[in-house]
């Protein structure tokens, strides 16, 4: 049986209206989805190019996120796909071994090359905003990828996997190994090779 | 056989241990050797303001004009 054109009138405002409402969600997480994005990539251009990509794909694909599910978490996936798609599948991944210092490192660095250290308060003044985006930049993208989610965007390791769509203990290993090479990129840039 | 270096040991478990994801017993191991080892408390003090500074250098803000744009990529609704 045919709906009447009431139900049917009712049933096309009630889908807009849950569409409205996802996307004024969504627009309200732009701020911190951009934080990460910007982390992701090189620059500030690619930042904004793909969040337009994630949003404009967002909209149209509203019907398939669940309401009352992580909605941040289902955008930064979006996200963090494109990114992946945009060529990045073609880059080899360097051989990271030679990248990875272990954990103490940075802070041993910094301690001999600050005399006068008598603490780590003064021991991390050496880093400047600078140093720190540089080094960030500089860890291989599978590594950066769970450290930007997890140290910049606040995601559980759970939330990476689902983001980032493999297993957690991928992102543990992902994650402590591209903290170290962040900390031996930052011990490079701030006092010099090794 | 080698023998056991608490400090190295300690290193190992930085990261699980400021993420909370030790054991309770290996965290409890952990504090203990903290609570007597200024070199390693050192380092975890530090990695702990580490991780402050890090966020904070990373963070950037969007431009406005972004937010407009993303917001013109809305279905319209007419």
């Amino acid at each position: 049986m045919a709906e009447s054109p009431d139900t049917e009138g009712r049933q096309l405002a009630v889908e807009a209206r849950d569409r409205v409402r996802f996307e004024e969600e969504a627009l309200e997480l732009a701020d911190q989805v951009y934080r990460v994005a910007r982390r992701l990539v090189r620059t500030k251009e690619e930042a904004e190019d793909l969040m337009q990509e994630t949003y404009a794909r967002a909209f149209r694909s509203w019907r398939s996120y669940t309401p009352g599910t992580n909605l941040r978490a289902w955008i930064l996936r979006i996200l963090t796909n494109l990114n992946i798609d945009r060529g990045r599948r073609a880059q080899r991944q360097p051989d990271t071994a030679h990248l990875e210092e272990s954990d103490y490192f940075l802070y041993n660095r910094l301690e001999d090359a600050t005399p006068e250290a008598v603490d780590e308060e003064r021991v991390i003044e050496r880093l400047s905003q600078d140093d720190i985006v540089g080094a960030l930049s500089a860890v291989p993208h599978d590594f950066r990828d769970a450290v930007v989610l997890v140290d910049i965007g606040d995601f559980s390791y759970q939330e990476t996997a689902q983001i980032l769509d493999v297993p957690v203990g991928t992102v543990m290993s992902r994650l402590h190994r591209g903290r170290r090479i962040l900390k031996r990129q930052l011990a490079e840039t701030a006092v010099g090779g090794t | 056989m080698a023998t056991f270096d608490p400090c190295s040991w300690c290193e190992e478990v930085l990261q699980p241990y400021l993420d909370r994801h030790l054991s309770e017993r290996e965290q409890a191991e952990a504090q203990t050797h903290l609570d007597k080892c200024g070199y390693c408390a050192k380092r975890y003090r530090f990695e702990e303001n580490l991780r402050q500074v890090v966020r904070q250098a990373a963070v950037e803000e969007m431009a406005p004009d972004l937010k407009q744009k993303l917001a013109s990529l809305r279905t319209p609704l007419f």
